[in-house]
């Protein structure tokens, strides 16, 4: 019979109009009723008795409610995150980066028994705008200062304030990504969920015993 | 002279609240008016003014609609959720888009036609509104009932065929004249079926009026009339320049199509007319085939006929975000032989029950329609037998033989030399 093919196109195109979209509303996103009542985490009736204007905006389609999107675990954001207290300010992520938008002054700093001599460090800014995010820098760090960030909504109206300085550094939240860093991994840590404050937690290598601390290898000989 | 329109509620509601002293309106329970007796002629030119202003913001109003509606839905076939943002559920996109084409510049072609290319669009959008005069849009609710109806309106819309024309030539562009010449050749073709198709409603009801072919359909004529049905729906496709016979505006192959060179409100004025035509044929379809406002009294007749009305719409675009655009021979093939035959077949059978039959009870209605769906399915395969291409064969090559069509030997050696 001529035409069935025709009918069966038409039921392929009426399954999709029926299937749920798969649109990801962002950064905000429409909600209905219910949607308005379970993102206030009250029921439906409450909503309309005690915030009738959103009850209304909801029926209308017009109420919106914030949408946080979660990205993978090794997104790589607009920023960095980076741990002062594991820096020794040896500037290999400088050295490394491509563009050559990381900008490190240091002084000498004291000696240390176990690490030796180390730098103290007086600027450490890095020009996002510039940035290809190629990550080679999180790669060059051999202590395991310096991580991609996993927050990305960082738009501004100047470019000079997108030049990441020391302090903002330090009193960013620390959401590293996971990217190039299987430590992150191992031990199942999202940047989404969770920040890491303390930079023991940050290191590829096991926090060291104080056994291991005091031992110096001059004692084996 | 107003008594005889005091039938039409559209007309009376208005009418009757002008002036005072009409017996017409006091027999119908009205109070009398501010108008005196004698300035009858003042309140039929104000209630006519008022009843053309409120049925062509009507339309336009609800292309408005018709637009926000189809890009719902063409998001929803896609899987996406369409415009959200603008007013409740985005409806009122349309309306800043509106706005939006209202304030372009409006550029005119170096060679155009100034006077043809200014008329074009208005020539375009003219027989759309025209052809809402006639329907009915509920119980009573009409702005004229002419006992020519269904004439007025095929002859009506043909002149969207020289609109397109117009627009075409008077661009002065040769990619629009392509356009165009398809377009009025299909338009053309697809005059003849769909006039044809109606044949078969006409001898049913036995009257050309609107009014007098929804008080016919005791059963709604697509039971009645399904080859009628398939035919005219797929004509009026065409007439408006869905997909998929929307060849005149390909827009992989023609760019715009004959509206190429249109900026501003006059291409807004084509888009209007492009959208009313659907709103119109969907009210056509409506009445002409679902037997218009009729239904059961729980619900109010102009709600029967908007919820009808939606119904074709889905359909038109349901049609529309599944098929592909035909080719122009494809299109014309499926016009001459395959519509024009089913339109005949029709006639004849529908000639002859009406024969047997004139003027059919309900009984007979559903006895025409049985045997017409009975007719319906072999005309269908006839006409798909006529309409199959035949699958592509690959030629046999013989072994030794080029795959070619031209002999490697005849391509002269110098030019296949310098390929390198």
């Amino acid at each position: 019979m001529p035409g069935m093919g025709i009918i069966r196109g038409m039921g392929v195109t009426l399954k999709n109009f029926v299937r749920a979209p798969h649109t990801v509303q962002y950064p905000d996103r429409r909600v209905g009723l219910l949607g308005a009542a379970k993102h206030a985490g009250i029921s439906p009736l409450q909503l309309v008795t005690s915030n009738p204007r959103q009850a209304a905006k909801a029926l209308f389609g017009m109420a919106t409610v914030p949408a946080k999107i979660e990205q993978s675990p090794r997104f790589r954001g607009n920023e960095f995150t980076w741990y002062e207290d594991r820096c020794t300010g040896c500037a290999s992520c400088a050295k490394y980066c491509p563009l050559g938008i990381i900008e490190i002054v240091t002084h000498p700093g004291g000696i240390d028994v176990q690490e030796g001599e180390s730098y103290g460090i007086d600027v450490f800014d890095i020009d996002i705008a510039r940035c290809m995010f190629c990550g080679l820098c999180v790669e060059a760090c051999p202590y395991d200062a310096l991580h991609m960030g996993s927050q990305f909504e960082k738009a501004n109206y100047l470019r000079s304030s997108l030049v990441i300085s020391k302090e903002q550094l330090i009193s960013n939240a620390k959401r590293p990504s996971s990217w190039f860093r299987p430590q992150f991994e191992a031990q199942e840590y999202n940047p989404w969920k969770g920040t890491i404050d303390d930079h023991h937690g940050a290191g590829r290598h096991e926090q060291p015993g104080s056994k291991k601390l005091t031992e110096r290898w001059v004692d084996n000989r | 002279m107003s008594e005889q329109y005091l039938d039409n509620s559209l007309f009376r509601n208005i009418y009757c609240y002008l002036i005072s002293g009409s017996e017409g309106c006091t027999a119908r329970g009205y109070e009398a008016g501010f108008l005196p007796a004698g300035m009858e002629w003042l309140a039929f030119l104000v209630t006519a003014v008022v009843m053309a202003l409120v049925v062509i913001n009507l339309i336009l109003g609800g292309v408005i609609g018709v637009i926000w509606g189809e890009r719902r839905i063409l998001a929803r076939f896609q899987n996406r959720r369409g415009p959200n943002r603008w007013g409740p559920f985005g409806m009122l996109t349309s309306v800043a888009d509106a706005i939006k084409t209202m304030f372009k510049e409006d550029v005119l072609p170096f060679e155009a036609d100034r006077v043809l290319y200014t008329m074009a669009p208005i020539l375009m959008v003219l027989p759309v509104l025209l052809v809402f005069t006639v329907i009915p849009l509920g119980a009573g609710t009409f702005i004229v009932d002419l006992n020519v109806g269904v004439l007025f309106v095929l002859g009506i819309t043909s002149l969207g065929g020289l609109a397109v024309m117009m627009a075409a030539w008077s661009s002065g562009n040769r990619i629009s004249i392509f356009s165009g010449l398809r377009a009025v050749a299909m338009l053309v073709s697809y005059e003849i079926p769909m006039a044809l198709a109606l044949l078969g409603i006409l001898m049913i009801a036995g009257s050309m009026s609107l009014g007098a072919i929804i008080a016919a359909q005791n059963v709604p004529f697509i039971l009645v009339q399904p080859l009628g049905f398939l035919v005219f729906f797929l004509a009026s496709l065409a007439e408006m320049n869905r997909t998929p016979f929307d060849l005149n505006e390909a827009e992989s192959e023609l760019a715009a199509g004959y509206l190429n060179d249109y900026s501003s409100m006059k291409f807004g004025v084509f888009f209007l007319a492009e959208f009313a035509a659907e709103l119109a044929a969907s009210a056509l379809i409506t009445t002409l085939f679902l037997s218009g406002w009729r239904g059961w009294d729980a619900i109010p007749s102009h709600a029967w006929f908007a919820l009808k009305l939606v119904g074709v719409m889905f359909l038109i675009l349901w049609v529309r975000f599944t098929l592909p655009r035909f080719r122009i021979d494809q299109i014309l093939a499926l016009a001459w032989k395959g519509l024009f035959e089913l339109t005949l077949i029709n006639l004849v059978v529908t000639a002859i029950l009406i024969g047997i039959w004139p003027q059919p009870t309900t009984a007979q209605l559903w006895a025409i329609a049985a045997i017409n769906w009975v007719v319906f399915f072999p005309a269908v395969w006839l006409v798909g037998k006529v309409l199959t291409t035949k699958p592509y064969e690959s030629p046999s090559v013989a072994p030794g033989q080029s795959v070619y069509p031209v002999a490697v030997a005849q391509i002269p050696a110098s030019s296949s030399e310098g390929c390198d």
